[in-house]
């Protein structure tokens, strides 16, 4: 038994070691121009949110949430802003430039000529995607609480909040990137990415949908995670939250498993 | 154990294709071994193999004692690893290609820097040590990856085709750093399909055709065995060179007809060029020389190494 479970514990040892080496490696190429694209995956949820949440929300006026409680329209779609660019943050990571790594720059052979893993590799540029993804969500929570938008404490319970939809996107975009053959292909991702965007209760409650239309919203990760983000802001916090939580560990889950495997049977042919 | 890389009936299948069918092979320490083959023979399924990047199909493989499927990443660690295609890291500087892979090791960033900085010199790239990795030359850049494949001091480097697609100078450059490495007592494995190449640098090679291990020795006994001393070339003038070959029959120990010339394997040069113009045939060219590999290949397979 002991000498069973002992290199088990050796090897997950190494495991986190040998994913931060793949996590570290990205850190070091920012010294080029990636912040160029850093600064725009933050831009774009601010600019929805002044331009719909503001703009179009003067128009709106106030929304009554489940509860029958009216709040401003900003505040109804920020905390959704929140969670769409943990999203996007982490896709655009783990598909676009996840794929590219792949397959032209050749740099994940590279790696695994060292003791580094296939899901060791997943996991460090899983981590490489929430680093980003922290830093976009803690910036868009500092705008929040400026504009009165929700309160310190719940933007304190909001950013781990926003950490999980981002390893479970994150994961999930790694997934699609493993199963993907070509750029085109991609142009399919975003266009799903849009509609969830657009249609998971984002800027108008799930509710106001046809009933079997709003079953499918429902039981998408981007209506699970604004729901979770929407709950944490403008409260209150149940039952339904625990089942979002739950969700998109089983989907990070799920995503990392498969993506590891996938990775393997590509890279380690 | 003395063998450093062990195989037995090692195989390797891609679905209905066998790239590698059944091979025997022992590495001792130090020695630079070569796989000396053409094009699909079989040499880069092997080293990856051996790179524990690619699961054997069947067979006994053993690599410092261990073996790939299980201690994947333990192998790897006292492996260096220099591919076919180099796969440098083009968003980092040629500095940073060896210390941050260094890092996947597991060596602390100290110790990285610090060997980066000595690979570089060994490799004659310490001026370029700040440029990205794109603007340098065929050869910087596979002297580059040749210095990534030796940050972790390994105890075997891994080279397939080391010198393809480089210049003659490159490739000279190249050959006298592995040389050198090679007196430092790393253990170098290596393919190739340039006898210049295997017989420059290898100690012992196996001959690959096919998947299989044809031959197995030091380039010296392979030509003694399989080949003469020396090779007279005569190119005649016309369609077909067949005609003649019937002409300089027993001439020699072996005669092989090629497409553009006839090789005579003879033990004495010089004679055999003196005998065939006695017999008054009168080649456009002429050209004695010694035996090399490709004669050894050409002996076992019937065919040229390069096409």
């Amino acid at each position: 038994m002991v000498t069973f479970v002992l290199p088990r514990l050796v090897s997950f040892e190494g495991m986190g070691r040998r994913s931060a080496s793949v996590t570290e490696r990205n850190i070091n190429t920012l010294r080029s121009t990636y912040w160029v694209v850093m600064v725009s995956g933050f831009l774009e949820p601010v600019l929805y949110l002044f331009s719909i949440g503001v703009g179009v929300g003067d128009l709106i006026g106030d929304i009554a949430l489940p509860d029958g409680r009216l709040v401003g329209y900003a505040e109804f779609v920020a905390p959704a802003m929140l969670a769409a660019s943990a999203m996007t943050g982490a896709l655009s990571e783990t598909t676009f430039n996840f794929f590219g790594k792949m397959k032209f720059m050749r740099l994940y052979e590279g790696i695994l000529a060292t003791p580094v893993r296939p899901i060791e590799i997943a996991l460090g540029e899983l981590a490489w995607a929430m680093v980003r993804g922290v830093l976009y969500s803690a910036a868009f929570l500092v705008i929040m609480v400026a504009m009165d938008l929700t309160s310190s404490a719940r933007a304190l319970a909001m950013l781990p909040a926003a950490v999980l939809i981002g390893f479970a996107f994150g994961a999930l975009g790694m997934t699609i990137s493993t199963l993907i053959r070509s750029w085109q292909e991609f142009d399919l991702i975003f266009s799903g990415q849009f509609a969830l965007f657009l249609f998971s209760g984002t800027f108008v409650p799930a509710t106001a949908y046809p009933d079997w239309l709003r079953w499918v919203i429902e039981a998408t990760p981007l209506y699970r995670s604004v729901d979770l983000a929407r709950a944490l802001s403008l409260g209150p916090v149940g039952w339904t939250q625990a089942l979002d939580v739950l969700y998109l560990l089983a989907l990070l889950g799920l995503g990392l498993a498969v993506a590891g495997r996938r990775m393997t049977g590509m890279l380690c042919k | 154990m003395d063998s450093l890389i062990h195989a037995r009936g090692l195989v390797k299948r891609f679905g209905d294709f066998t790239a590698v069918d059944g091979i025997d092979v022992d590495v001792r320490r130090g020695e630079a071994f070569g796989f000396l083959g053409p094009n699909g023979a079989g040499k880069s399924s092997t080293m990856r193999m051996i790179g524990c990047v690619s699961p054997p199909t069947d067979g006994v493989l053993r690599i410092l004692g261990l073996d790939p499927r299980r201690d994947g990443p333990k192998i790897r660690a006292k492996l260096g690893v220099c591919p076919q295609l180099d796969n440098l890291d083009i968003e980092l500087t040629v500095r940073e290609n060896l210390s941050t892979y260094a890092r996947f090791f597991g060596i602390p960033r100290k110790v990285a820097r610090q060997r980066a900085a000595e690979l570089l010199e060994f490799v004659q790239l310490t001026e370029r040590g700040d440029s990205k990795v794109e603007p340098l030359s065929g050869g910087m850049k596979r002297r580059l990856t040749i210095a990534r494949a030796l940050v972790n001091e390994p105890e075997i480097v891994l080279l397939d085709e080391p010198t393809t697609g480089l210049d003659p100078q490159a490739r000279h450059l190249v050959w006298e750093r592995l040389f050198r490495l090679k007196q430092q007592g790393v253990t170098l494995v290596l393919t190739t399909h340039y006898m210049d190449e295997a017989e420059q640098l290898c100690d012992r090679l196996v001959v690959m055709d096919a998947g299989r291990i044809v031959a197995e020795g030091s380039p010296r006994a392979l030509i003694e065995q399989y080949s003469t001393r020396e090779v007279v070339e005569l190119r005649f003038a016309a369609e077909s060179q067949e005609p003649y070959a019937e002409k300089l029959a027993g001439l020699g120990e072996r005669l092989e007809v090629l497409p553009d010339r006839i090789l005579l394997y003879v033990t004495d040069g010089d004679a055999a060029v003196a005998e065939v113009q006695h017999r008054s045939l009168a080649p456009a060219s002429v050209l004695v020389r010694r035996s090399s590999l490709e004669d050894v290949f050409l002996h076992l397979t019937g065919r040229t190494l390069v096409d």
